[in-house]
C-alpha cells in the first residue's frame, strides 16, 4: 500500500503543474517534457523484431536485387556487373523460361482445389451425421510433413501400386508409368498438391461460413429458401473476402511450388518448378547472379498479382492500423 | 427412405433424409476414402517385410500386424532419434523466440504513440508481400556471413524473423484487452515492461496457445529451411532426415513407409488432443 501512494505522489508534482497550465496547451507541454526514456520505450520492444525484419527479409530483398544484376556465383569476392543480362537470359532461354507453364498444372489444380473445398465447407456447416469426423478426415492431410506426403504418394503412383491397384478393381487395368511422362507426372503431382491443400481451404472456408450469424439461415428458412438459394445469397457474399484470399494464396502458391515435386522427382520428367531451377541454379550450379534475377522475377509476379487482388477486391479489414 | 422413423423435432429445421442427404453422405465418404487410402497403403507397407512388399500387390495385407522391426530399422538407421532431438531444440527455441518477438512487437504497435509507428507498420505489412521462397538465394548469403549456416540456429532465427502471422495473432488479440488495465497498472508503479511482462503476456494466453500450434506444425514440417540450411548429416531435421531415406533405402518401401508414419504419428496425435485450438488458429491465422 505504502508502495503505491509513493510512487503516485512522485508523479503527483508534474501532473499538477501541467494541471494548473490548463488543458489548452497540455499536449505540447506533455511531449516536450517527456523524459527520454519513456520516448524510447516503444524502441526497445521493437528492436529485436525491427532488426530480425530487415536483416532477413529487406537486406535480402536489396541484395537479391543487386546481385541480379552480376554474373556472381556466390563464392568468389568479385562480381562483375552485367546489367540486365541475367533477365534477358530468363526470358529468351527456353529452358529457363520453360518452367513457368508446369505453374499452369497447378493453378488448375488449385481451381479445382477451392472448388471442392467449397462444396464440403458448406455442407459440412449444415447439421451432419459424423461431422466431425469428417471435418477431421478432411484436414488432416494438411498438417501432414510435405516429405512424408512425397513418399506416400510415391508409393502410392509406383508401377502397380496403390492407384494401379484401385484402378483394376474397377476393371480399368493400366500399364501406365504415372511418373513416367511430363504430362502425367505434373498431374499427378499437381494432384497429390490437391489432397495436401484442399483442408487448408476447407477450413477457411468452413470457419467464415460459421461466422454468419445463424438467424440469417432461420430467416432463410421461414422464408422458404431452398439450399442452393441459402448459399448464393448468403454464404457465397459473407466468404467473399475469404475466398479472394485463397485465389490469391492459390496463384502465388501455383507458382512458387517446390516441396511435392523437388521430393518426388527431384524435378525430373520436366516437373521442374520456378522455385526448383531457382534453388538448382543457385546452390549447385553456383549461378546466384542468374537465380536472384529469376528470384527477382517471381517476386515481382507475386507482388503484381498481390496488388491486382487488392484493387479488385478491396480489403475490408486493413486492422494494422 | 420413409421406413425411417423421423427424427425428433430438433429446434431448428434440419436434415430430412432424402436423396440429396444421401449424395452428400456419399461424396463425404468418397473424399473420406481419397484421404486415407493411401495412407492406409503405407502404414500395411510398413508392417509388411521385405519378401512381401517385393511379391505381394500394394493393397495386400502384411503376414504379422506386430511386425515392427521396420520402424527400428527406420529409427536408428535412418537417426530419426536425432532427427526428432534436432527438431525439438528448433521448436523451442523459434516458438519462445516467435511469442516474445511477435507480442512485443503487437505490445509496442498498439499501446505506444510514437512518430515512427506508420513506418514500422508499413514494413511489417509489406514484408507480408513479399514470399520467404523467393528470397532464400539472398538470405543465405546473409545467413552465411554470420557464420551460422549448417548450425540450428539459421532455421531457429528464420523462423523467428519472418513470422509476420503471429504478429497480427498477437495485435488482434491485445486490442480486446482494455487499456485500462494498464494504466491501473501504470497507477500502482509498473512500467512498460513491467506491464507487458505482468499484465499484457499473461492476458495473450489463448493467443499464444494459438501461434504455438500454428508455429509448431509449420515449423515441425518445414522442409525447404533445413534443406538448404543444415546440410550435414547430424543436423538432420525430421523433414530432412526422412529425405534422406531416399539414398541408403532405395526401394526398400517397408523402411520408408515405417520412417513415414513415424513422422506423421505425432501430428497425428497432436491433431487428436487440440482439434478444435487447431482449426480455429488456422482459420483465425490465414485470413488475419
Amino acid at each position: 500500500m505504502t508502495e503505491t501512494t509513493d510512487a503516485v505522489t512522485a508523479k503527483t508534482p508534474a501532473a499538477g503543474r501541467r494541471a494548473a497550465r490548463g488543458p489548452a496547451n497540455r499536449p505540447q507541454q506533455r511531449s516536450a517534457r517527456r523524459p527520454a526514456l519513456q520516448r524510447i520505450t516503444p524502441w526497445l520492444f521493437l528492436l529485436a523484431p525491427l532488426a530480425l525484419l530487415v536483416t532477413f527479409t529487406y537486406v535480402p530483398v536489396a541484395n537479391m536485387v543487386y546481385y541480379s544484376f552480376t554474373d556472381w556465383d556466390g563464392v568468389s569476392p568479385d562480381r562483375n556487373f552485367t546489367g540486365v543480362d541475367n533477365y534477358t537470359q530468363i526470358f529468351t532461354r527456353p529452358e529457363l523460361f520453360r518452367v513457368f507453364f508446369v505453374s499452369f498444372y497447378y493453378l488448375a489444380a488449385s481451381a479445382f482445389q477451392i472448388a471442392v473445398a467449397l462444396y464440403f465447407a458448406t455442407v459440412l456447416s449444415f447439421d451432419l451425421r459424423f461431422r466431425n469426423l469428417f471435418k477431421g478426415i478432411l484436414f488432416f492431410p494438411y498438417l501432414i510433413n510435405g516429405v512424408a506426403i512425397g513418399f506416400v504418394f510415391l508409393y502410392f503412383f509406383q508401377d502397380g501400386g496403390t492407384l494401379d491397384s484401385v484402378l483394376s478393381w474397377f476393371g480399368a487395368e493400366t500399364d501406365h508409368a504415372w511418373l513416367g511422362d511430363p504430362t502425367s507426372a505434373n498431374t499427378s503431382l499437381a494432384g497429390v498438391s490437391v489432397w495436401r491443400f484442399t483442408g487448408l481451404n476447407f477450413v477457411l472456408f468452413l470457419g467464415a461460413i460459421q461466422s454468419i450469424p445463424g438467424e440469417l439461415y432461420e430467416a432463410a428458412q421461414l422464408d422458404g429458401a431452398s439450399r442452393w438459394q441459402q448459399f448464393r445469397h448468403i454464404i457465397a457474399p459473407s466468404i467473399k473476402p475469404v475466398l479472394s484470399l485463397s485465389i490469391i494464396l492459390a496463384i502465388s502458391g501455383s507458382l512458387s511450388v517446390f516441396e511435392i515435386p523437388y521430393i518426388m522427382t527431384g524435378g525430373a520428367t520436366g516437373t521442374s518448378t520456378f522455385v526448383i531451377q531457382t534453388v538448382k541454379l543457385a546452390f549447385q550450379f553456383n549461378k546466384t547472379g542468374l537465380a536472384s534475377a529469376a528470384a527477382v522475377v517471381l517476386l515481382l509476379i507475386i507482388l503484381l498479382i498481390t496488388w491486382i487482388q487488392r484493387r479488385l477486391v478491396p480489403d475490408e479489414k486493413v486492422d494494422l492500423v | 427412405m420413409t421406413s425411417q422413423p423421423p427424427p425428433p423435432p430438433p429446434p431448428t429445421a434440419r436434415r430430412r433424409p432424402r436423396l440429396g442427404g444421401i449424395l452428400v453422405h456419399l461424396s463425404l465418404v468418397a473424399a473420406s476414402l481419397v484421404v486415407l487410402l493411401p495412407l492406409a497403403v503405407v502404414f500395411l507397407t510398413s508392417l509388411k517385410t521385405s519378401e512381401e512388399v517385393a511379391g505381394g500387390g500394394a493393397m495386400s495385407l502384411p503376414g504379422d500386424w506386430l511386425n515392427f522391426s521396420n520402424y527400428a530399422t527406420a529409427f536408428s538407421d535412418g537417426r530419426m532419434l536425432t532427427a526428432f532431438g534436432n527438431t525439438a531444440f528448433i521448436l523451442l527455441f523459434s516458438i519462445t523466440g516467435t511469442v516474445i518477438i511477435g507480442s512485443m512487437t503487437a505490445y509496442a504497435i498498439d499501446r505506444f504513440r510514437f512518430r515512427a509507428k506508420k513506418l514500422v507498420m508499413a514494413l511489417f505489412l509489406v514484408a507480408t508481400l513479399v514470399p520467404a521462397v523467393t528470397t532464400q538465394v539472398a538470405t543465405f548469403q546473409v545467413v552465411n556471413s554470420f557464420g551460422l549456416f549448417d548450425t540450428r540456429w539459421a532455421p531457429i532465427l528464420l523462423y523467428m524473423g519472418t513470422d509476420i502471422v503471429s504478429i497480427y495473432i498477437f495485435l488482434q488479440f491485445i486490442r480486446s484487452i482494455p487499456v485500462s488495465l494498464d494504466e491501473a497498472a501504470r497507477l500502482d508503479g509498473a512500467n512498460s515492461f513491467t506491464v507487458y511482462r505482468r499484465i499484457i503476456l499473461p492476458m495473450l494466453k489463448p493467443a499464444i496457445a494459438t501461434v504455438v500450434i500454428i508455429k509448431g506444425i509449420t515449423v515441425y514440417n518445414d522442409f525447404y529451411i533445413p534443406f538448404l540450411y543444415m546440410p550435414s548429416q547430424d543436423l538432420g531435421t525430421i523433414s530432412t532426415a526422412l529425405f534422406r531415406f531416399k539414398g541408403p533405402f532405395g526401394a526398400h518401401w517397408e523402411n520408408i513407409s515405417a520412417g513415414a508414419i513415424l513422422v506423421i504419428v505425432p501430428t497425428l496425435i497432436v491433431f487428436l488432443f487440440l482439434q478444435r485450438y487447431i482449426y480455429n488458429g488456422f482459420a483465425q491465422g490465414a485470413t488475419k
